[in-house]
């Protein structure tokens, strides 16, 4: 995102590997979308689920959408709200890496985990947001 | 310094087999779409056993093996139940060495903490909770003259329980031991990070339990455990894991109308009051001590003292020795028994890791010590290894925020009472913290007013049975290690009699 930039800022992306396997998911399970866990052992860590199979409510913030070449319907990314509130400075990159998965997330099996990549957003990315 | 020999080498204390399959009935059970999964050792990265990838079939299998055992389970005498409890805790103690190597080879922790901690807290766990059964009561009301309100404990029947990675055996007893005195049959799912020692240990302890009544089916989340604790039949399902999944678990148990525990970690502070430096004697040195707990068990631990707050008074010349005895910790192979830290659990733990400290270095805080893979050489090379770390920086950043799951502690100072209050309650947890003051009035304060679960003072990183533990805050429902934990895998059956001869007269 280069400081140029007019339209709106994003708060999400998505690496090339990322994106690729996330082509891949949704040809397995259909939509797919994201919830930023938090908390232990495998918190702190994006987790992907068939779009609806996670239920979102008042108390979540949606972060934005992953437009994913190849697939139609965009990956909405989630979050709880209270954490947002400590992690809204930064932007996240959801990334991949060799790992052994964690909680329910669709991607475990495949022997990779998504992992969250983080910068601190800009002075122009935040009167953008 | 001894150093165990790794599994699969001459003279190991424990020998893994080549495969696991899913333990179902008192027997084990292939697959049933015949798949499997390697399992590494965090120590070198090399794969050492395969492991069943169970699927929704494998479940339900497991769910009628239990559904089968649970009934005899359930009437079985409080003393006959508590006797197996028993002897399963004679037989771990007969093969401690055996089941400590097991995990340290699996989770890449070091055999010291296996060998004084987690496996004498395992048998401890079951010895408790056989006498807590024995010693557990109903209840008798008089509701009149001719009136009575019996209390009786009945199981729940068939129970599902996903394990975490960092502790293997310990977080596997700590529900199981509850689960089977309380008279309740048990499918359990192991972390897909450390499915192997679970099954050291049913080696050891499997044919001490009826058939049926524990029943384990291995595999990944979404495979394995999202069947498990979505399914009808079971009632009630006990997680401990992260915010996220723990949503997603209350959120099959609401959809089957039962209930779950949920034990979903924290960021715990660790509060150091000036009082401390008033003297350098051993309390001094235990307090920093204290400090150094962040690094125990990799901080792969859901109460790790990861947030440390110093007053102001003391705050350079206690951190700087804070740092020294950071620095002093041994890491190595984790089947030294020397070695104070080993290795991360898994490389997309370690990936993880890493990141927040690059997060963390982006948004300004400091590295006192630390900040780095850590490459031991060799065979460890291939291992997961990270540096125990100190940032230094303010409570808004967001590695004094979320659960790094790692070596890695934030460092702050507070200047009075109520700013250390302000600032250790400034977060989304509440599970576990931590109180160091010479001063008993204030230590008992601060105690009371955080919101957390579990207050260490003047110690911390004990997990003695008979100490409730759980959750303030997001950090989970239900009191595991208690008495009372048996309440959660307990049914209350009211018999309400009347003995009057007499009719109320209504009709």
């Amino acid at each position: 995102m280069s400081g140029t930039d007019t339209g709106p800022a994003q708060r999400v992306a998505v690496t090339g590997q990322a994106a690729e396997l996330i082509r891949r998911l949704a040809e397995q399970h259909g939509p797919l979308m994201f919830h930023q866990s938090g908390g232990c052992c495998d918190g702190s860590a994006p987790m992907c689920y068939p779009a609806g199979e996670f239920r979102t409510g008042a108390s979540d913030v949606h972060l934005g959408d992953l437009h994913v070449g190849g697939i139609a319907e965009p990956v909405p990314v989630w979050m709880s709200g209270p954490q947002f509130e400590y992690w809204s400075h930064t932007h996240l990159t959801i990334d991949v890496v060799p790992g052994r998965g964690s909680g329910f997330s669709l991607e475990a099996p495949e022997g990779v985990r998504f992992l969250i990549r983080s910068r601190l957003l800009t002075e122009d990315e935040l009167d953008r947001l | 310094m001894t150093q165990y020999a790794a599994p699969g080498t001459a003279g190991s204390v424990v020998e893994f087999r080549s495969r696991y399959d899913h333990y179902i009935g008192g027997e084990y059970v292939a697959p049933s779409k015949g798949g499997y999964f390697e399992n590494p050792t965090p120590v070198t990265g090399q794969t050492f056993t395969e492991v069943a990838r169970g699927t929704a079939d494998d479940v339900e299998r497991a769910i009628d093996a239990a559904e089968g055992a649970a009934a005899a389970w359930g009437k079985a005498s409080p003393g006959e139940r508590s006797g197996v409890l028993l002897a399963i805790a004679d037989q771990m103690e007969a093969n401690l060495e055996k089941l400590a190597v097991a995990e340290s080879w699996e989770n890449g922790k070091p055999v010291r903490e296996c060998l004084a901690a987690d496996i004498p807290l395992a048998i401890d766990h079951f010895r408790y909770f056989a006498g807590a059964l024995r010693g557990q009561e109903g209840g008798i009301s008089q509701i009149d003259e001719n009136t009575v309100a019996y209390h009786f404990h009945e199981p729940l029947g068939v129970v599902a329980q996903i394990i975490p990675w960092n502790f293997p055996i310990l977080m596997a007893t700590w529900k199981l031991a509850p689960a089977l005195a309380a008279g309740n049959a048990i499918v359990l799912k192991p972390a897909e990070q450390t499915p192997a020692s679970i099954h050291v240990l049913l080696e050891v302890i499997g044919d001490l339990l009826p058939a049926g009544v524990l029943n384990v089916v291995n595999g990944f989340g979404v495979e394995a455990g999202k069947p498990l604790a979505s399914n009808p039949r079971i009632s009630k399902v006990a997680f401990t894991g992260e915010t996220t999944t723990g949503r997603l678990i209350l959120q099959y148990a609401s959809e089957n109308i039962i209930p779950a525990t949920v034990e979903l970690g924290g960021k715990s502070p660790n509060i150091f009051f000036d009082d401390v430096a008033a003297s350098k004697d051993a309390f001094y040195d235990k307090a920093l001590e204290g400090f150094a707990m962040f690094a125990l068990n990799q901080g792969e631990v859901c109460t790790c003292p990861s947030r440390a707050l110093i007053q102001a008074g003391m705050y350079e010349e206690f951190l700087g020795e804070a740092v020294e005895r950071t620095k002093a910790i041994k890491q190595g192979h984790p089947l030294d028994t020397t070695t104070q830290v080993g290795a991360q659990a898994s490389n997309d733990q370690l990936e993880k890791i890493l990141s927040y400290i690059d997060i963390g270095k982006q948004e300004g805080a400091k590295v006192l010590t630390g900040g780095n893979r850590a490459d031991l050489g060799g065979e460890l090379s291939g291992g997961y290894y990270v540096e125990p770390t100190i940032f230094e920086g303010h409570n808004k950043q967001r590695i004094f925020q979320e659960e790094i799951f790692g070596p890695v502690v934030s460092v702050t100072s507070f200047d009075d009472y109520d700013d250390a209050m302000k600032i250790a309650n400034d977060t989304l947890y509440g599970l576990g913290s931590g109180v160091w003051s010479r001063n008993g009035n204030t230590a008992y304060r601060a105690g009371r007013d955080i919101q957390a679960g579990r207050v260490w003072v003047n110690n911390y990183h004990s997990y003695p049975a008979h100490a409730a533990f759980g959750g303030y805050k997001q950090s989970g429902i239900g009191r595991e290690t208690h008495k009372m934990m048996l309440d959660h895998y307990q049914q209350t059956k009211n018999l309400l009699v009347n003995y009057s001869d007499s009719g109320p007269g209504l009709f």
